[in-house]
């Protein structure tokens, strides 16, 4: 592993919760927004393509709800929580390097949560950054 | 890819200055070996459009010297030795009786009866086994694995030239394409070749071990700025673009040369070297299947092992597939039947499950601007 760029563990924002996956979401009421972490699009290397599900579809904690691709692999994407897509964050179709340039900024869905209770399960940004460096 | 996390892992010479530099790190056919420096896009738009500084020292150099050189040479090697001049270089199959890939290669002609071949890290040793072996059946021959002795490291893009002229005497001006020289670069004595991996102009240089760092760093140094190091990512990339094969992907011990779009290292005239026979019959009945060019119609990028499907029906196997970065499309290359190989053809790839329009292009997807005398 290179020396983690961001050098401190307050790299990871503690608004949101994390996966052992390595995606984020940030919860406001009902509706989450589901991401990539730093962790994540760093171990990728430059992202070319997000292929994500369209809205209406409902996604299913811990499974597989889309994929990202990088120049040298693709990796799937897995769902935090259980909910319906209400929107795709248009700006990745033609910029999909946001997500190198502002991982906890750049969500790729909004979804309508449908079991509020599954965050129980997630990492806090401390116990995240602690499985990064392991 | 097999699980190296228990095997030790051999480095190269410049393996303490990748550290040092922030590479980041893979285990490649044996090696630890810098996968990525700044960033795949980076480094690959920085060979396309200024220099990028390679180390390739996992590569494998075997000579073969003596009085048969030749002959042998000949027998092992697809391609005709003996149309190369000492100073001159040329790419070749390794081939199986089959007329199928152990491995491909560059030989290099040192002297009359000396040769140097240049051949994939992870094929080293079955190389050098497979060739002591038909050397020994063959004739008056030693075969040295000489890997050791040297460093490799490849600067390559337009600004290589004029670069790597800073430190040395030698007129680069005089080394054509696929030829090779000798001379001091930063005071190392080295073999300065006029080849790559990437489809820009550029040299690749033999030093030695000890001298591979101090050589690197001039190399950066004398670039101010315009020469950046590049990892075997970017490398990946840049070969795909110019459509280069690249072993265990696009060849193997399963495809033949012809069957590979490769014929044209075949040395046809050739008496005889192992593979021939069955080649010229699969000439003359034809091949099957064929290696091609594909570029995607809509969105979705296809990998290696990515099935091909026409009609709903699988006719092929995708061998190469990302999308680079100075292309900014997806392309790949993959076996296909030859009904399905003109450009223009439409194929499917099965992209996790959904059958993704795609259609055959020509080779290559990048050819760089012919400068005068690049050839």
């Amino acid at each position: 592993m290179t020396p983690d760029p961001l050098g401190d563990s307050m790299a990871y924002p503690t608004d949101l919760k994390y996966t052992k996956d390595h995606e984020w979401i940030r919860i406001s009421g009902d509706i989450a927004e589901i991401g990539i972490t730093d962790f994540a699009q760093d171990q990728l290397g430059d992202v070319v393509f997000v292929d994500l599900p369209e809205p209406g579809r409902t996604i299913k904690a811990g499974e597989s709800f889309g994929s990202i691709e990088s120049v040298k692999a693709v990796s799937e994407l897995f769902a935090p929580m259980s909910g319906e897509v209400v929107e795709v964050n248009p700006a990745l179709k033609d910029h999909p390097d946001a997500v190198n340039g502002k991982p906890h900024d750049t969500w790729m869905v909004r979804v309508r949560v449908s079991d509020p209770s599954e965050a129980g399960s997630l990492m806090d940004s401390t116990q995240y950054d602690a499985i990064t460096r392991t | 890819m097999t699980d190296t996390a228990a095997v030790k892992l051999r480095t190269t010479p410049l393996h303490a200055r990748h550290r040092a530099s922030g590479a980041r790190m893979v285990p490649y056919a044996g090696w630890e070996m810098p996968v990525e420096y700044s960033g795949i896009t980076e480094e690959h738009m920085a060979v396309r459009t200024r220099a990028g500084l390679f180390d390739v020292s996992h590569m494998g150099e075997i000579e073969i010297a003596g009085k048969g050189a030749l002959e042998a040479v000949q027998r092992i090697s697809s391609n005709d030795a003996s149309a190369l001049k000492i100073g001159q270089a040329q790419y070749a199959g390794l081939l199986t009786p089959e007329g199928t890939f152990i491995d491909d290669l560059l030989v290099y002609r040192m002297a009359t009866s000396h040769f140097m071949l240049v051949v994939n890290a992870a094929n080293t040793a079955k190389d050098y086994a497979w060739i002591s072996e038909q050397v020994k059946l063959a004739g008056d021959a030693a075969v040295v694995d000489s890997s050791s002795r040297y460093a490799l490291i490849a600067i390559q893009g337009p600004a290589a030239r004029d670069t790597l002229q800073q430190l040395t005497a030698v007129d680069l001006s005089d080394i054509r394409y696929y030829w090779f020289s000798y001379g001091e670069v930063a005071n190392a004595r080295v073999t300065i070749s006029r080849t790559g991996y990437t489809g820009e102009d550029g040299y690749e240089i033999f030093v030695p071990p000890n001298m591979a760092d101090r050589v690197w760093q001039s190399l950066i140094q004398a670039g101010r700025g315009d020469v950046i190091p590049c990892g075997l990512g970017a490398r990946d990339t840049l070969r795909l673009e110019a459509a280069m094969r690249l072993y265990g992907n696009d060849i193997d011990e399963s495809t033949t040369a012809l069957e590979a779009g490769l014929s044209w290292t075949i040395g046809w005239k050739k008496s005889d070297f192992i593979g021939r026979e069955r080649l010229l019959e699969q000439k003359e009945r034809g091949i099957t299947r064929t290696l091609v060019g594909f570029e995607m119609l809509e969105r979705g990028i296809a990998r290696q092992g990515y099935i091909v499907t026409s009609g709903g029906d699988e006719v092929g196997r995708v061998t190469s597939g990302t999308q680079p970065p100075f292309l900014k499309k997806a392309v790949g290359m993959a076996y296909v039947p030859v009904s399905l190989s003109a450009p223009g053809t439409q194929i499917d790839i099965d992209i996790r499950g959904r059958a993704t329009k795609a259609h055959v292009v020509p080779l290559p997807f990048y050819k760089r601007a012919m400068g005068s005398g690049v050839i």
